[in-house]
C-alpha cells in the first residue's frame, strides 16, 4: 500500500502536474460559480482536454476541477443564495445569513476551509479503507434508503427557516407535491401534468430553486429599496461593506468548527459511500445532527449565520463526494452524476474500475486518491487569496447587482434545458415565492420536501414492489427499522423533552 | 449512465479542429436538432457524429441546437413544422416506446427516417452467487424480482417482458422493480435485493469480466465477440427475442430521396474515418449501420413488437 502511495505521490507531485491541478482549481472554481453548472458539467467540459493527456496527469486535471466546482458552487449559495447543485442547498441556510450581514469574506473562508477538512478527511478514509468498504456500499436495499430519506426530511424540516413550525410543515408538504409533478418513476403514467408536454419531465430542481431562492431574493430586496438613489444610500452601502473582504475567523470560532467538522466529516463519507444516497442528503443530515447537537442556544443561531451551521453541509458534501469514490472504484458503479463521468473517462483511458482494479492495476487505484488530496490543498491555496476580491462582488451597489442576479439566474436555467417554457415557470414560481415570503412562509423546507420527496417515494414504491406490497419491512428490516426510530427520536424528542422539564421544575416548586 | 458519458463528446466539439483530410465532402452543412438538453446521450451521438464529420472532412459544417421539452416531441413538432431539408434530427428507441404511449402524437412515420448508427444490445443478468445458472432456471424460479433502469413500461421492463414472453412465459407475470438510472439498478442486483436484472450490454459486461455478474443471455441475432460464451436469447430458449437499443437520425417529412441519400452515403463514409473510431471508442459505442428503407422496415417491426407487447401488458 505504501508503495502505491508513493508511486501516487511522485506521479501527482510533477511539475507539468502541479500546473494542471492549478488550472484545473482555477477553471473549476469559475465555472463552479455559475449557476446551472455544476462539478458534473465541469469534468464533462475537461474531458476532452483530458482525454489528450496521460492518465495520471488527466485524472490529476478532473480531480482539481471537481473540487473547484464544488469550491465554487458553495460560493454562488453564499453571496447571492443562488445554490446551483441540490448539495449546496444546505450551504446557504446560513452562509447567505452570514454574507448579507457584510461577513461574506468570513462565510467563504469557513465554507473554504470547512470543504477542504471534509475533502481530506475523507481521503485518508478512503486511502485506509477503500477495498474493504464495498461490502458497506451495497449493506443499504431500497427500504433503508426510503428511511434515511425519512430522517434527512425530519432532520431538517422542522426547523429549517423562520417562520414557525407549523409553517415550515406546510411549506415541506408542498415541496413533496411538486415533487410528483411528472411521469410517475413506477407505473410511467404522467401525474399533474395539467396536460403540458413540457412538465412530463417533472420541474427541475435548478429551475424550482433558482426561482424561489435567487430570483425571490432579488425581487425582494428591489421591493425593499426605498429613496432611490441618494448620497446617503451610497454612504450606506459603502458602510455596510467595508468589512466585506475580511477573512478573519476567531479562536472561539475555530473551536466550534472543529468537532463539527470532525463528526459531520465521518457522517458525510459514511452517506457518500451508499449508491443511492450522495451528497446532497449527506450535507442535510449533517445539518440537522449539528443543529440539534449544537444545544438551545447555539441552536437557535441555525438559519441566521451560525458559524456550525455552515461548517457542517460544506464538510459534509465534500465528504460524501469524496466517499462515493468507493463504489465507482470497488464495485465499478457510479453513484452520483458526477461519478458517472468520471467512470467514463476512466473508461476512455482503458481502465476499468471494478472489485479488480486495486488489485490489477494499484498505480491508477492510488494516483486517483493521491490527486484527491492534492486537488484539495492547491485548491486552498489559490482560493484563499481570492476570497477577498470574490467577496467584493457584494460591494457591487444593488442597482446593478440585482440585474445581474436576475440576468444570471434565468440564463443559467435557459442553459441547461433551452427551452422557453421554462423562463416562464420561473416567473411564476419566483412571484408565488415572493408572495409567501412576504407572509413569512420559508422556502428551505419546501426546496428540501422537494429533493427527498422524489428519492422518498422512487425508494418506498420500489420496496413495496419488491415486497409484494407488504408494509412488513417496515419492522422486519433491523436497519429500516433502526433509522425509521431515530427519525421518530428526531422528531418527538424536541417536543416531549421541554415539557418533561416543565413538569420537573412545577414538582421541585411543590 | 450512458447518457452522462455522451456530455464527453458533447464537450469535445470546444476544441474540435476542422482537420484537413483525403475525404470528399459529400455534404456543405448539416445542422443537428437534439430534442434533449446538453450532456444527454443524444446530444453525445449528435454531436460526436458532427465531429467526426467535420474532422474527416465528409461534412464542411456541422451546426447543433438543443431543444428540450415532452420528452422529445417538442423538437419532432418542430422538425415536422419548419421541414428544412438542412436538418438531420437525433433519436433512439424511445421514439418507438413514446409515440406508442402517446406521450407526443407524432411518430417517426412523421418523418425521413435517415439511418440508425449505433445501438446496444439488452442482457438478462444475475449475480454471480445466484443459484440461476441459465435462462430456463430464471423462468422455472418462482417470483424472481427482475430489475431495470427504467420506469414499468419502459425499455428495460419491455426487453424482460420479451424474452419471457418468447420462452412461451406470460409477460404479465413479470415482476418489474424500476430503479432511476441503471448504476443505481446494477447495486440493487449486488445488495441482493432483486434477482435478476435487465439492463444494455456496455453496463454489464465489464462487471461479468470481473466475474461479479452473470449475463445469462443477450438479444442479439447472433453472438457478440466481446463476451463469445453468452448464448443469445434465441439459442437459450427465448425464440426469435431480439432487441436493438439504436441511436440514429431523421430528416424533415418532405426530404427527398436524393438528399437522404447524401446524407446516408455520408454517414457510410463515416465509419471508415479514424475520427469515427476515435469518437466511438471514446465513448463505448458499437457501431449498427442501418440506413433507407432497411431502417424504416426495422422501425415499422420494433413498433409491432414493443406496441404488441405494450397491448399485452396493459401499457396501451
Amino acid at each position: 500500500m505504501l508503495d502505491g502511495i508513493l508511486i501516487g505521490l511522485t506521479t501527482a507531485l510533477s511539475l507539468q502536474n502541479l500546473a494542471f491541478v492549478m488550472i484545473g482549481c482555477l477553471v473549476g472554481t469559475f465555472i463552479g460559480m455559475l449557476p446551472g453548472l455544476g462539478p458534473m458539467s465541469a469534468i464533462a467540459l475537461m474531458i476532452p482536454i483530458a482525454s489528450t493527456l496521460d492518465p495520471a496527469a488527466g485524472i490529476i486535471l478532473m480531480a482539481a476541477v471537481y473540487y473547484g466546482a464544488i469550491f465554487g458552487g458553495s460560493t454562488s449559495s453564499i453571496l447571492i443564495n443562488a445554490p446551483g447543485v441540490a448539495s449546496t442547498v444546505a450551504t446557504s441556510f446560513d452562509g447567505y445569513p452570514m454574507a448579507k450581514s457584510g461577513k461574506a469574506g468570513k462565510a467563504l473562508a469557513i465554507a473554504a476551509y470547512s470543504s477542504f477538512s471534509g475533502g481530506v478527511i475523507a481521503a485518508i478514509f478512503l486511502l485506509l479503507a477503500a477495498p474493504y468498504l464495498a461490502s458497506v456500499s451495497l449493506a443499504f436495499q431500497s427500504t433503508d434508503y426510503f428511511a434515511l430519506m425519512v430522517l434527512g426530511l425530519v432532520a431538517v424540516a422542522a426547523f429549517a427557516g423562520s417562520g414557525g413550525l407549523v409553517k415550515a410543515l406546510l411549506m415541506t408538504v408542498v415541496g413533496l407535491m411538486l415533487s410528483t409533478v411528472g411521469t410517475d418513476q413506477t407505473q410511467g403514467v404522467p401525474r399533474f401534468t395539467l396536460g403540458m408536454l413540457d412538465l412530463i419531465d417533472g420541474i427541475s430542481f435548478l429551475l424550482l430553486v433558482m426561482a424561489t431562492f435567487a430570483l425571490s431574493e432579488a425581487l425582494l430586496a428591489i421591493m425593499r429599496t426605498k429613496g432611490g438613489d441618494t448620497d446617503a444610500s451610497r454612504k450606506q452601502e459603502r458602510d455596510a461593506t467595508r468589512e466585506l473582504g475580511s477573512m478573519a475567523v476567531s479562536k472561539e470560532e475555530v473551536r466550534e468548527m472543529v468537532p463539527v467538522i470532525g463528526r459531520s466529516s465521518v457522517l458525510g463519507f459514511i452517506i457518500g459511500v451508499l449508491p443511492g444516497a450522495g451528497a446532497t442528503i449527506a450535507s442535510f443530515l449533517a445539518y440537522g445532527t449539528e443543529q440539534r447537537l449544537a444545544g438551545a442556544k447555539k441552536g437557535k443561531l441555525f438559519g441566521k449565520g451560525s458559524v456550525r451551521g455552515l461548517s457542517a453541509p460544506e464538510t459534509a458534501n465534500n465528504a460524501a463526494a469524496t466517499g462515493s469514490f468507493v463504489p465507482l472504484l470497488t464495485l465499478g458503479i457510479p453513484g452520483s452524476g458526477t461519478t458517472a463521468i468520471m467512470l467514463g473517462a476512466l473508461i476512455g483511458y482503458g481502465i476499468q474500475p471494478g472489485p479488480r482494479l486495486y488489485l490489477d492495476a494499484p498505480d491508477v487505484f492510488w494516483s486517483v486518491i493521491v490527486s484527491m488530496w492534492i486537488g484539495n490543498i492547491v485548491l486552498l491555496i489559490l482560493n484563499l487569496p481570492l476570497i477577498p476580491y470574490i467577496a467584493r462582488v457584494l460591494a457591487i451597489p444593488s442597482r446593478f447587482l440585482l440585474p445581474l442576479i436576475l440576468f444570471f439566474s434565468l440564463i443559467g436555467v435557459y442553459f441547461v434545458s433551452f427551452n422557453t417554457f421554462d423562463i416562464q415557470l420561473m416567473v411564476i414560481f419566483a412571484v408565488a415565492a415572493v408572495t409567501l415570503r412576504i407572509l413569512d412562509f420559508p422556502m428551505a423546507p419546501m426546496i428540501l420536501g422537494f429533493i427527498l420527496g422524489g428519492m422518498m417515494e422512487e425508494n418506498l414504491r420500489r420496496a413495496l414492489l419488491i415486497n409484494d406490497n407488504s408494509w412488513s419491512f417496515l419492522w422486519e428490516r433491523p436497519l429500516t427499522l433502526s433509522i425509521l426510530v431515530i427519525a421518530a427520536l428526531v422528531l418527538i424528542v424536541p417536543i416531549v423533552l421541554p415539557m418533561l422539564r416543565k413538569k420537573k421544575t412545577e414538582m421541585q416548586g411543590d | 449512465m450512458k447518457h452522462l458519458i455522451g456530455a464527453a463528446a458533447a464537450a469535445a466539439l470546444l476544441i474540435a479542429g476542422t482537420a484537413a483530410s483525403a475525404q470528399d465532402e459529400v455534404v456543405e452543412d448539416i445542422h443537428f436538432l437534439i430534442p434533449g438538453g446538453p450532456g444527454g446521450g443524444w446530444d453525445g451521438t449528435a454531436r460526436g457524429t458532427g465531429e467526426a464529420l467535420t474532422k474527416a472532412g465528409i461534412v464542411g459544417n456541422a451546426s447543433f441546437e438543443n431543444m428540450s421539452g415532452g420528452g422529445g416531441g417538442k423538437a419532432i413538432a418542430h422538425l415536422i413544422e419548419t421541414d428544412d431539408a438542412g436538418v438531420l434530427m437525433v433519436n433512439s428507441t424511445p421514439i418507438v416506446i413514446r409515440s406508442l404511449q402517446g406521450v407526443f402524437p407524432q411518430s417517426f412515420r412523421d418523418l425521413t427516417p435517415v439511418a440508425g448508427i449505433i445501438g446496444d444490445y439488452a442482457a438478462l443478468v444475475v449475480h454471480t452467487d445466484s443459484d440461476i445458472d441459465d435462462l430456463g432456471e430464471l423462468m422455472a424460479a418462482d417470483n424472481v424480482a427482475i430489475g431495470g433502469g427504467s420506469v414499468a413500461g419502459g425499455m428495460d421492463h419491455l426487453v424482460a417482458a420479451l424474452v419471457v414472453k418468447a420462452t412461451g412465459g406470460d409477460p404479465v407475470g413479470v415482476k418489474y422493480i424500476p430503479y432511476d438510472a441503471g448504476g443505481k439498478a446494477m447495486a440493487g442486483l449486488l445488495s441482493g435485493e432483486i434477482g435478476a436484472l435487465s439492463t444494455g450490454l456496455s453496463e454489464a459486461i465489464e462487471l461479468a469480466r470481473q466475474g461479479e455478474v452473470r449475463i445469462l443471455c443477450l438479444t442479439s441475432e447472433e453472438r457478440v465477440d466481446a463476451t463469445p460464451d453468452t448464448p443469445t436469447c434465441n439459442e437459450a430458449g427465448a425464440e426469435g427475442a431480439t432487441f436493438v437499443n439504436w441511436r440514429g437520425f431523421f430528416g424533415a417529412p418532405g426530404l427527398s430521396d436524393e438528399q437522404a441519400a447524401q446524407y446516408q452515403e455520408a454517414l457510410a463514409a463515416m465509419y471508415e474515418t479514424d475520427a469515427w473510431v476515435a469518437v466511438r471508442d471514446r465513448n463505448g459505442w458499437v457501431e449498427i449501420f442501418n440506413s433507407g428503407d432497411d431502417f424504416t422496415a426495422f422501425l415499422e417491426g420494433q413498433e409491432k413488437e414493443i406496441g404488441d407487447l405494450m397491448r399485452e401488458l396493459g401499457f396501451l
